[in-house]
């Protein structure tokens, strides 16, 4: 077995929220990733870059198994929060993904009111007793999501209704409703305009006080604005992955100073 | 929809809890989950098991029309027997007798007994005289030989060996009795009478009301291939030629947008209603024969077109556009381009979207109903190719249900036989159009 | 056939044209196909183009036009006294046809000669018995003023066919001299042929149009002649269905519609939640062998034709039912055909239909609504409950009213299945019928095609029809719009 994750803890660091080890994934026949060691910590923004194709969005779904809905998609490796293997037999993914919420690329409200979008989780995770703690809920995970004010007047408005950054951050607000402890992020800024994706970017790094955050982005400089911690994927190959600082301005391996420096990608 | 909203919360502590073990909601949840996984598998069971329960039923009932019995016997007749009974007032009656001696030899020779009682026989094989008269009259070269008959029992004794009619619910008449039965038995198991293949329900035309196993498909079966005939070479072209104008040249204006809701409204009218129009139009105006396949061909050619074109249109759409910039990049007018290249490329798309236009078209049957292609003018096979089109005929559908809506029973059995039929040409040309998808389908 | 022939003479006039054409066109290139506009075949297609459409165009029209003439020629003839006796000029007017085309006949058989056909009088000869002798059955004595207006209406119509096929001769070779008089070098022969051709293809997409026209002329025309003899309040708003062929007939829609929506009504019960959850199964729990089996297993009966279906409700399902709730039974059922056997073998057939269609429907809701539910922890029953079908819920209604279109205009299962007597009922059990096995049994029967009995036959087919174009237009127009919503 792998060590386990405590034991490699350094001092400084926080504490280690997820762990993966010798992690493959295969699509059919296609090697997609391979041996990917990464300990992604608690309370702390982890930026996976890479340019397109390179793994860095299928090792997000790993994460929290959403590779279990594409039949194709075999895992092998290990991958452990707070020290229990996810991939283990005896793991629901419902019960996992509620500890492990997602934000998509593209915003993807589902075609119901602002409520019903963000208090969905809750309902099917039975977090409320009654309709006041739900809308009890349903506020603070606004207000976390930083669009409360904006749409406060209309929650029975359709989410679909609002503008793309507005729709993103409902998202988000439905993903921490949930009350997970990590959050990941697939490139969530990327179908926004530059205002929306600031806002974005803001709120991502408010929600690092309570939540352990992943984000995938293919935007050096975004990485750069959020993360304390980056992962450079390449090939299907975690490259290097280190204090985000030390990423873009020290990089170790070749491969990661060609990327930043934008020989490749 | 809402089961879980009433859930306390903190059950089994989502937080801190262990991923290992699944708290009280989650089991209660996989267990919704199963349960709806449940329902959707028992819904395709149930249409499975209406499939083969329908299967069941049509090779059950059906098989049985495809045999008959009959009273195979090996006879002679010499020439002096033969102008003998030609010199006689009642001829059948004389061949009738010839035959009943015969198979009373036939049955001593097998240890028989007993002898025969001649009105027996006759009720047991219907018109043996007649027929062997008929064959002698043709066939003079043949007196004198051994020749051997095959003759069918009468719809009686069918119905006996199908169990309808049993010794208990036959009223004994000049038709039948129940001692008959015993004689049947008897032959049968003397290998006289024994189950054949049935021909004729398969070559025949229909019978009367009252000889069920006389009836054949054979001519109403003509009269389903004319049709096809009629729909094929009439809607192939007019369907092509449509899709071809609708996708690639028509301009988006209100003509062409009054077109494609009528091709769509058109495909979702009831069949019935292409039937009054057939009536209405092909019949009462146009004065067109009625009963004639030329009338139900260009009913049905209506009926399928919609399905053709939008098939049609399907595979022309499913041409990359870069097929047709590439040959008006060379020069080629859109009507070359379309006609050189997008056509044949879409051809086998069309051809099975045309396949599976016709067979819906042969399984129609309510449009063949009102304009007069009813099962009992189904009489006689059409005298030559052309009076094929305008002669009275029926279509197999339309023969199925006029046996299903007699009262004997014994058309009942002729009815899923036909229907043993329809279904084998419907599955030939369902098998055809998916070699065709299958072999030449393109994916781009 | 003379119609024949003409066609065949203007085809092969037709290919003679295209040879002429083309080798008109290359000799005034001097051989050199290089300098022409066009390829030569087109100048060949341009002639034998110009030959045949104008020809049959006008024979078409001269076919439908010229027996509308001759009738009016005719009736004018009819002295009233004929017609006063309880019949109308129609009814004699088939008589007169009947007469002409028994002529025909006898001449072609050669029982009479051409001018006997002309000359004969009722008077000399019993024309009723000779015409019987060719095999032309007449219902009774050839009245003279009959047989004088059959001779007058034989004699106009081959006149008629005689100017028609020297017309269409004309035209056929005006058409080809004109365009051969046009082949030259320099004529653009493709843009006229390609011209042409488009007329053509607009003329087969209008087709479409010309059915949905012919539909509705020969529904309201006969529907009004319907209410002309039948008052329309009655038809309205009777309850009761009784037609009795000598007259004195009730004819109220009610029991009808009532036996039509009762059925339908079962059948969407049988068919939408099996057919729902089939395409649930089948698009998000299915794994692919499963999917590759079923999904063809289910299609194959919507390949099967109504009428087998028809069999299976009168011959295997009716005497099932028969045995639970029959009187050996429960004791609720009195007949095999009932409405109850009817709806539950519609149900059957509709169960691909509503199946299908609603999985193409939940497959159109996009994969990111999928992901967000199960990004939430939601599972697969959850998501497709509580995000795919209400996403998908216009789209499901409207299959749902294609499939009740569908359970409404079908015939051949309620003729068989569901018995033939027009009642208002609750009962499930009880035999009812519905208007597409009236519209049937209407115009199959012996009722004379003029009395009410027959022609509301039409009224009923009329109601069918905007019935069933109006739930199309609403169900179509609900699904384009809900597949606009995700493209």
């Amino acid at each position: 077995m792998y060590d386990a994750p405590h034991t490699e803890r350094d001092v400084d660091q926080k504490e280690t929220k997820i762990a993966a080890r010798n992690v493959q994934v295969f699509y059919g026949d296609t090697h997609a990733i391979k041996d990917v060691d990464v300990d992604i910590e608690d309370r702390t923004v982890t930026a996976f870059i890479g340019p397109s194709g390179c793994g860095k969005s299928t090792f997000l779904r790993c994460l929290n198994r959403m590779n279990d809905t594409i039949d194709v998609c075999r895992v092998e490796g290990e991958i452990t929060l707070d020290g229990e293997n996810i991939y283990d037999r005896k793991v629901d993914p419902v019960q996992l993904r509620a500890k492990v919420g997602m934000v998509f690329q593209k915003p993807n409200p589902f075609p119901k009111s602002i409520y019903d979008n963000v208090a969905y989780g809750p309902r099917i995770h039975g977090m409320a007793k009654n309709k006041a703690e739900l809308d009890e809920i349903v506020e603070k995970s606004l207000r976390r999501g930083a669009i409360w004010d904006e749409v406060k007047d209309r929650l029975d408005a359709p989410g679909t209704g609002l503008s793309g950054g507005q729709q993103q951050r409902l998202c988000i607000a439905r993903a921490v409703a949930t009350e997970p402890e990590v959050l990941l992020m697939d490139e969530p800024c990327s179908a926004l305009d530059p205002i929306a994706t600031s806002q974005v970017e803001e709120l991502i790094d408010e929600l690092r006080t309570t939540y352990s955050v992943v984000i995938v982005t293919h935007s050096m400089q975004q990485a750069a604005r959020v993360s304390q911690k980056t992962a450079f994927f390449h090939l299907g190959n975690l490259v290097e992955y280190g204090e985000t600082g030390q990423i873009f301005t020290k990089p170790q391996d070749p491969r990661t100073e060609s990327y930043i420096t934008g020989r490749i990608g | 929809m809402t089961d879980a909203t009433a859930q306390t919360p903190g059950e089994g502590s989502r937080h801190g809890g262990s991923l290992l073990a699944q708290d009280k909601l989650t089991k209660k949840r996989n267990a919704a989950e199963t349960r709806f996984k449940a329902y959707g598998m028992i819904a395709i069971i149930i249409g499975l098991f209406f499939l083969v329960m329908l299967a069941v039923s049509i090779l059950r009932s059906g098989i049985p029309a495809f045999t008959t019995y009959a009273v195979t016997l090996e006879m002679s007749v010499s020439e002096e027997e033969y102008a003998e009974a030609e010199s006689q007032l009642l001829k059948t009656a004389a061949y009738t007798d010839l035959f009943t001696r015969n198979l009373e030899q036939a049955l001593l020779e097998r240890g028989m007994t007993e002898g025969v009682d001649q009105e027996a026989i006759e009720r047991i094989v219907g018109k043996v005289g007649s027929d062997i008269r008929e064959f002698y009259r043709s066939n003079e070269d043949q007196l004198g030989q051994p020749v051997e008959f095959q003759l069918s029992v009468s719809s009686r004794v069918e119905g006996y060996f199908a169990g309808r009619l049993t010794r208990d619910n036959i009223s004994e008449s000049r038709f039948i009795t129940a001692a008959d039965f015993d004689l049947v038995d008897q032959l049968e198991e003397l290998g006289i009478i024994s189950s054949i293949f049935d021909w004729n329900f398969i070559t025949g035309a229909d019978s009367g009301v009252d000889n069920p196993g006389g009836a054949g498909i054979g001519v109403s079966l003509v009269g389903s291939l004319v049709m096809m005939i009629v729909v094929l070479v009439l809607s192939l072209p007019i369907g092509v030629a449509a899709s071809i104008y609708l996708e690639e040249f028509a301009p988006k204006n209100r003509f062409t947008d009054l077109i494609e809701v009528n091709i769509s409204n058109l495909a979702a009218v009831p069949s019935i209603v292409f039937g009054i129009l057939g009536l209405a139009v092909f019949i009462q105006f146009a004065h067109l024969p009625q009963s004639a396949p030329l009338v139900g061909g260009l009913v049905l050619t209506l009926m399928t077109l919609p399905t053709i074109i939008i098939s049609t249109r399907a595979s022309l759409k499913a041409v990359p556009p870069s097929i047709r910039d590439a040959a008006l990049g060379v020069g080629a007018s859109k009507m070359q381009s379309v006609f050189h290249h997008v056509l044949p490329l879409a051809m086998p798309g069309i051809l099975t979207g045309t396949i599976i236009g016709l067979a819906q078209a042969l399984g129609e049957t309510a449009p063949l109903l009102l304009i007069g292609m009813v099962g009992f003018v189904a009489r006689e096979y059409p005298n030559g190719l052309l009076d094929g089109f305008t002669e009275a005929n029926s279509a197999m559908p339309a023969q199925i249900y006029t046996w299903a809506s007699r009262s004997d029973a014994a058309f009942y059995e002729k009815a899923w036989g036909g229907i043993i039929i329809l279904l084998l040409f419907l599955l030939t040309m369902n098998i055809i159009a998916i070699i065709l998808r299958r072999r030449f389908e393109r994916r781009w | 056939m003379p119609v024949l022939w003409l066609f065949l003479i203007v085809v092969a006039l037709a290919t003679v044209g295209y040879i002429v054409g083309r080798s008109r066109a290359l000799s005034s290139a001097d051989g050199d196909n290089r300098l022409l506009h066009s390829l030569p075949s087109y100048y060949g297609s341009n002639v034998a183009l110009m030959t045949v459409v104008p020809a049959m165009g006008v024979l078409m029209l001269w076919l439908i036009i010229q027996p509308f003439i001759v009738e009016g020629r005719v009736s004018g003839t009819i002295p009233d006294s004929v017609i006063a006796d309880g019949s109308s000029l129609s009814l004699v007017m088939s008589d007169v046809r009947r007469v002409a085309e028994g002529l025909d006949v006898a001449v072609a058989e050669g029982a009479l000669t051409r001018d006997e056909a002309a000359s004969i009088r009722t008077e000399f000869t019993d024309v009723r018995e000779r015409l019987g002798n060719v095999g032309v059955a007449l219902g009774s004595d050839v009245r003279p003023e009959v047989l004088r207006a059959a001779q007058i209406y034989r004699s106009l119509s081959s006149t008629g066919n005689l100017i028609m096929t020297a017309v269409v001769l004309l035209v056929a070779v005006g058409g080809f001299y004109y365009a051969w008089n046009q082949t030259h070098k320099d004529f653009r022969a493709r843009n006229v042929v390609e011209a042409g051709i488009r007329v053509l293809l607009v003329g087969a997409a209008s087709i479409a149009i010309l059915t949905t026209i012919g539909i509705v002329l020969s529904l309201i025309f006969n529907t009004i002649e319907f209410f002309r003899i039948y008052p329309a309040s009655e038809f309205f708003g009777s309850l009761t269905w009784s037609p009795s062929f000598g007259g004195g007939s009730e004819l109220g829609i009610w029991p009808l519609l009532w036996g039509t929506f009762y059925i339908s009504l079962i059948a969407l019960l049988v068919s939408v939640p099996i057919g729902l959850f089939a395409a649930v199964y089948l698009s998000e729990y299915a794994s692919k062998p499963v999917r590759a089996f079923a999904k063809p297993m289910l299609e194959v009966l919507a390949g099967i034709p109504t009428i087998v279906y028809g069999l299976f409700a009168l011959l295997t399902v009716g005497p099932l039912l028969l045995q639970v709730f029959g009187d050996d039974g429960l004791g609720w059922m009195q007949a095999g055909t009932a409405v109850m056997t009817a709806g539950l073998v519609m149900g059957i057939m509709l169960i691909p239909f509503v199946s299908s269609l609603s999985d193409d429907i939940i497959n159109a809701v996009p994969q990111a609504m999928r992901d967000g539910s199960y990004g939430l922890g939601a599972t697969k029953s959850e998501t497709i409950k509580q995000v795919i079908l209400p996403a998908a819920l216009p789209g499901i209604v409207g299959a749902i009213l294609l499939a009740a279109s569908r359970a409404i205009g079908e015939t051949m299962i309620v003729v068989l299945g569901a018995g033939a007597a027009a009642r208002l009922s609750l009962n499930p059990f009880d035999a009812m019928t519905t208007v597409t096995a009236k519209i049937v049994s209407q115009l199959t029967g012996d009722a004379d095609f003029a009395s009410p009995e027959a022609l509301v036959a039409f009224a009923l087919g009329m109601t069918l029809f905007i019935i069933t174009l109006g739930l199309n237009v609403f169900a179509l127009y609900i699904v384009r719009k809900y597949r606009e919503q995700y493209e």
